[in-house]
């Protein structure tokens, strides 16, 4: 299990420092578009081919990844503090809060925020730089996306605040926000990690997703959602393998973390 | 007991079989009609039902785009082209056997020209104020007398499917080649062919040759394809290049390019004076040479070879090559020429700085490209415009917008700068258009309702287009609607790009299938498509 | 009395909810740019006074508290509007598309359930962190899969829509319950219950599964969330001709009449499973 951890770190750190390191490299230009060369194979000069418009699908992975890599992370950050304060918490205080909060989580997972972020784009200048709206997009994902892991926090903390532990310390006369940072907080760390490697590749997804409503990252940027739209069409089955590159750094990127990160081993 | 049984079951295999051997004919619609009313028709759903089933006293040949005698067999236009009066078709009978006459063309009129219908097809007619009057003249013969002059008139009873004055059924009584059998929302629509259609072919016998129509829902290109190319279905009527160009690599035989359709693209840019955005921007996009400068620098060939794979032509303006009559031939190609484009801009005192365009006032030129999202092909064509742009200077943000937020800024709050869509023409004849060149009118879309025109150039544009309109004579019109797509050409207020092809999907089991460019591409001659087999068999 | 109590307050508070999250909805959709108009405002053919009733369709909507509050008053009567994007009766509409979409959310989410709990108890039977780590990868490849490109697979392998739904739920569900099933192993009782001899399944089944039960049901009750979520995208792409086709194309067309009955819809079944996973657990408390 060491072993793994050992090597899922070492592989995310390459695809890191792959995808940092070769988009500050000239060579690889995300936007320049060779017209001759358009969804043409590999070959020297564009090492994964090119895409539709005859863009360097490399650079492309290269700069989408460290968009993607960068941004997502941060908004699943800051769902699981939202989903913390807003689901951990009262779970763990319980009484009206617990109540408010159990409705205010229904509604965040059943009504249509789609409208809410056309609103944001509607107030949104529309000269916003492709970099400012994709910070943007992501944060709204953030913003939005804390419901799951939220009621699922509750329940973890409810389970928490009737156990032994936490019922001694409370007769021992500590405070309750010092139980739920000092003693309950490494309790639901596991949620909480399980929860982190859910939302980063959704919220990836979903980015591609909301260009539809006109946010996400704007072209030319290239996003790792944005590559993998591409597989959404059955022409994107043509027998060139590199258009499944995006899956693939994707799946190796989520999977190492998740090995890297896994604390205990099965007895 | 036993014997009756052994007959009913026998009877029923029989049924079942004949079902079996249906000529049914199958293609995709991309959505639920919105309406079976032929007069309510605005979508292109209830667009293809109206045509599967509507009889319309003049049919335009799609292939020949000469109006063709159909329901009425010969038709006069008064000399001032307020009347037309026709001789109707004897003996014809609705699908339900109800007799076809005057008053039912005299009913029909009646409902499309009622203003309170809002019937697109009806507002097309409605040149002037004043009611239509229909005068029944006789069982087959009628006059219809318009309060304007309607240039162009016979050409719109190809869009009037006559419906039944006495039948119960109301619009389910049809005079077309089939009549619909089935409706299952978001599912199918199932015709089947209609046994009193007048129609015969050379050899005498009935038409349609098909027995049935079967048209499923289905909105996803990926899954019309893959049915397509296991022949779940028989045609597709109309693909994007990129679909083309697959099937024609796994299927050549199943797919064909008829050459450039009606349709172009084209961007604009927002001329409205009391738009949300800067005022130095207003001036830019207000400056014929900046307009003409962004045209020069838009490579057109390169956009139809990358995005439409060779499938596209660069437009020259509004009308496409493709309709034959009304295309101006004597307009100048627009050529990708970033020289001449530094040149127009240098002129209106623009200059490049660390490669960057700046105004005369040191503003950098920059400027958002809205578009709908959802739409691949033009979503790469504004990029391709984003990096054309890009080499002379100018920055171009590209924004997708859901179609209903698009039309709010484009239509309502003007809340853009730059727009690009696609014009998809109905219509041969230049009164379709009268909506967009009249500086008056909502869809005149860089600047719309204006209560007088802001530029000598569109009060010019304003009397053209009234001049055709009234006028009777084919070659005034000609001449007024030329001059039209000159100055269009020469002040660029729409910056058109393309003309795409159109690319059809045609199963090799089909025969007398002949696609062409104006709607409907692959159907248009329904009663006389039938599939090879039949060749060998009977006539019905 | 405790449970009559606990019930008919859940049910108040169901109701609450439900009310107030089809109003939140109503009033983004009013806001949200693009209300009020129609593809057909393009529609070079049309008149101004055709435009301006096109523009008029909607004029009943634009003060949304009356309007919803009127809608709510015609539900009560069975009238849930007409739908003004397919010009047919919102109830219709309902009708022909419900079944499909409950069966397909239905099915899926037990596919997932079913495929979740066998690969957990299988890694714990197995003891193997290589099947763990197997079963965390095949989670992921789905979680990095874009909902068009699981549509698309669909598609191609004939295969029908409840599997994206259940590709959509699984990850998530089999992810949670794993690790929910791993941090209970590593508690003392049950450390204590293995150095006694209680076999694998006692182990399982007596005392790790009444430990996670409150939280296993909270991930229930939310994956039903989840399935009418994944619902939208999967029918839509698909062209499956249920609830999420015609939520999606009525978010699009701003067709409030049917994003009330739908938001109420969803709202409610959200509602109702994450309550009745809620008044499971204290039930079961109480009794136990």
């Amino acid at each position: 299990m060491r072993t793994a951890r050992t090597i899922g770190l070492m592989l995310a750190s390459l695809i890191a420092l792959a995808s940092f390191g070769g988009s500050l490299l000239q060579r690889f230009d995300y936007s320049r578009q060779d017209r001759e060369q358009v969804s043409a194979g590999p070959s020297q000069e564009h090492w994964l081919g090119t895409d539709a418009l005859g863009r360097d699908r490399l650079a492309r992975l290269l700069h989408g990844t460290r968009v993607s890599l960068t941004l997502a992370p941060a908004a699943a950050g800051i769902a699981l503090l939202l989903a913390f304060l807003a689901g951990a918490t009262p779970g763990f205080v319980g009484g009206a809060s617990e109540r408010v909060a159990k409705i205010a989580i229904d509604l965040m997972l059943s009504v249509p925020w789609l409208f809410l972020l056309l609103m944001v784009r509607a107030m949104l200048p529309l000269n916003t730089s492709p970099a400012a709206s994709a910070a943007i997009t992501f944060l709204m994902l953030g913003l939005l996306g804390w419901g799951m892991p939220a009621r699922i926090l509750m329940a973890r903390a409810q389970r928490l605040r009737r156990s032994e532990f936490v019922v001694l310390a409370r007769a021992s006369g500590v405070s309750r926000w010092r139980l739920l940072c000092i003693h309950v907080m490494p309790n639901l760390r596991p949620v909480l990690l399980a929860q982190f490697w859910i939302a980063v590749p959704v919220f990836i997804l979903a980015e591609a997703n909301l260009s539809l409503l006109g946010l996400g990252v704007a072209e030319p940027l290239p996003s790792l959602g944005s590559l993998l739209q591409e597989l959404e069409t059955v022409l994107s089955f043509r027998g060139d393998a590199c258009s499944f590159a995006a899956l693939l750094v994707m799946m190796l990127m989520v999977g190492s973390l998740q090995i890297a990160f896994m604390k205990h081993e099965v007895s | 007991m036993r014997r009756a049984m052994s007959w009913i079951c026998l009877l029923a295999v029989v049924l079942a079989s004949a079902a079996g051997c249906l000529d049914e004919l199958r293609f995709y619609l991309r959505s639920d009609p919105k309406t079976f009313n032929p007069a309510l028709v605005d979508d292109d759903a209830a667009e293809t039902i109206r045509y599967l089933t509507g009889g319309v006293l003049l049919r335009l040949n799609r292939q020949t785009q000469q109006v063709e005698p159909e329901l009425a067999t010969a038709w006069k236009v008064s000399k001032d082209g307020r009347t037309i009066s026709f001789q109707l078709r004897k003996g014809v009978r609705f699908s339900d056997g109800t007799p076809f006459g005057a008053q039912d063309v005299k009913f029909t009129m009646d409902a499309l020209m009622d203003p309170a219908l809002h019937s697109p097809t009806g507002d097309a007619l409605r040149t002037g104020a004043g009611k239509v009057t229909a005068v029944v003249q006789g069982v087959d013969r009628i006059s219809l007398t318009f309060p304007a002059p309607v240039a162009g008139l016979e050409r719109l009873f190809d869009q009037v499917a006559i419906v039944s004055a006495s039948s119960a059924k109301k619009e389910m009584a049809v005079l077309g080649p089939f009549y619909v059998t089935d409706y299952k929302p978001g599912a199918y629509v199932a015709l089947r062919r209609n046994p009193n259609y007048w129609k015969h072919d050379e050899a005498g016998h009935s038409l349609p040759y098909l027995d049935a129509v079967k048209l499923e829902i289905q909105g996803n290109r990926d899954i019309e394809m893959l049915k397509f190319s296991r022949s779940e279905i028989h045609l597709i009527n109309g693909m994007d290049a990129d679909y083309y160009d697959r099937l024609s690599r796994s299927a050549p035989g199943k797919v064909r390019d008829a050459g450039p359709s009606l349709d172009s693209e084209q961007m604009w840019f927002n001329q409205v004076a009391t738009a949300p955005i800067a005022p130095y921007k207003l001036d830019w996009f207000r400056s014929r040479n900046f307009r003409r400068a962004v045209s020069a620098a838009i490579n057109r060939d390169d956009l139809c070879k990358v995005v439409y794979g060779g499938h596209a032509i660069p437009a020259r303006g509004p009308v496409s090559p493709a309709n034959k009559y009304w295309f101006n031939t004597q307009l100048p190609q627009a050529r990708y020429d970033p020289a001449n484009a530094m040149q127009l801009l240098r002129e209106d005192g623009f200059r490049l700085a660390g490669g960057k365009l700046l105004d005369r006032s040191g503003h950098l030129v920059e400027f958002s490209l809205v578009t709908n999202a959802g739409n691949r092909m033009r979503e790469r064509t504004a990029t391709m415009i984003q990096a054309d742009l890009r080499s002379i200077g100018i920055t171009v943000n590209i924004v997708t917008l859901d179609f209903p937020s698009l039309i709010q800024r484009i239509s309502e709050s003007f809340n853009y700068e730059a727009a690009m869509l696609g014009l998809t023409n109905v219509e041969l004849d230049p009164n379709g258009q009268m909506n967009v060149w009249l500086s008056s009118s909502d869809e005149h879309q860089w600047n719309p309702r204006q209560k007088t025109p802001a530029t000598a150039w569109e009060a010019e544009l304003d009397r053209l287009m009234r001049a055709q309109a009234s006028a009777i004579e084919a070659t005034a019109r000609k001449r007024d609607f030329d001059r039209v797509q000159a100055i269009v050409a020469e002040e660029a207020p729409f910056i058109y790009l393309v003309n795409k092809n159109t690319l059809v999907g045609v199963s090799p089991l089909l025969e007398g299938v002949v696609p062409v460019s104006t709607r409907p591409q692959t159907y248009w001659n329904i009663e006389r498509i039938r599939f090879a087999a039949e060749r060998a068999s009977n006539g019905k | 009395m405790f449970l009559l109590r606990a019930v008919a307050y859940r049910l108040t508070v169901v109701a609450v909810t439900i009310v107030a999250g089809g109003l939140l909805a109503a009033t983004l959709a009013r806001y949200a740019p693009g209300f009020g108009t129609d593809e057909r405002q393009l529609d070079a053919r049309l008149n101004r006074d055709s435009l301006m009733a096109i523009r008029d369709a909607s004029s009943e909507e634009r003060n949304i508290a009356a309007y919803y509050t009127g809608a709510l008053r015609r539900m009560g009567h069975g009238d849930l509007g007409i739908s003004r994007s397919l010009q047919r009766p919102v109830r219709e509409l309902l009708v022909e598309r419900g079944a499909v979409t409950l069966k397909m959310v239905g099915a899926g989410l037990a596919l997932a359930w079913l495929f979740a709990a066998f690969l957990v108890v299988a890694a714990w039977w197995l003891h193997s962190a290589v099947v763990e780590t197997a079963c965390s990868m095949a989670g992921g490849l789905l979680l990095c899969l874009p909902a068009g490109a699981v549509a698309l697979l669909l598609i191609l392998l004939n295969l029908p829509g409840c599997v994206a739904v259940a590709a959509v739920v699984f990850p998530k569900v089999h992810r949670y319950l794993g690790e929910l099933v791993q941090a209970t192993a590593r508690m003392p009782h049950i450390v204590t219950g293995r150095a006694k001899g209680v076999s694998d399944a006692g182990i399982l089944l007596w005392h790790v599964v009444p430990v996670i039960r409150k939280e296993v049901l909270a991930l229930a009750g939310v994956s039903v969330g989840l399935a009418l979520s994944a619902a939208i995208p999967v029918e839509a792409l698909c062209g499956i001709p249920g609830v999420g086709q015609l939520a999606w194309r009525s978010a699009m067309a701003r067709d409030v009449p049917v994003l009330i009955t739908v938001s109420l819809l969803v709202v409610g079944f959200t509602v109702l499973a994450n309550s009745g996973a809620d008044l499971l657990a204290d039930e079961r408390r109480l009794v136990g």
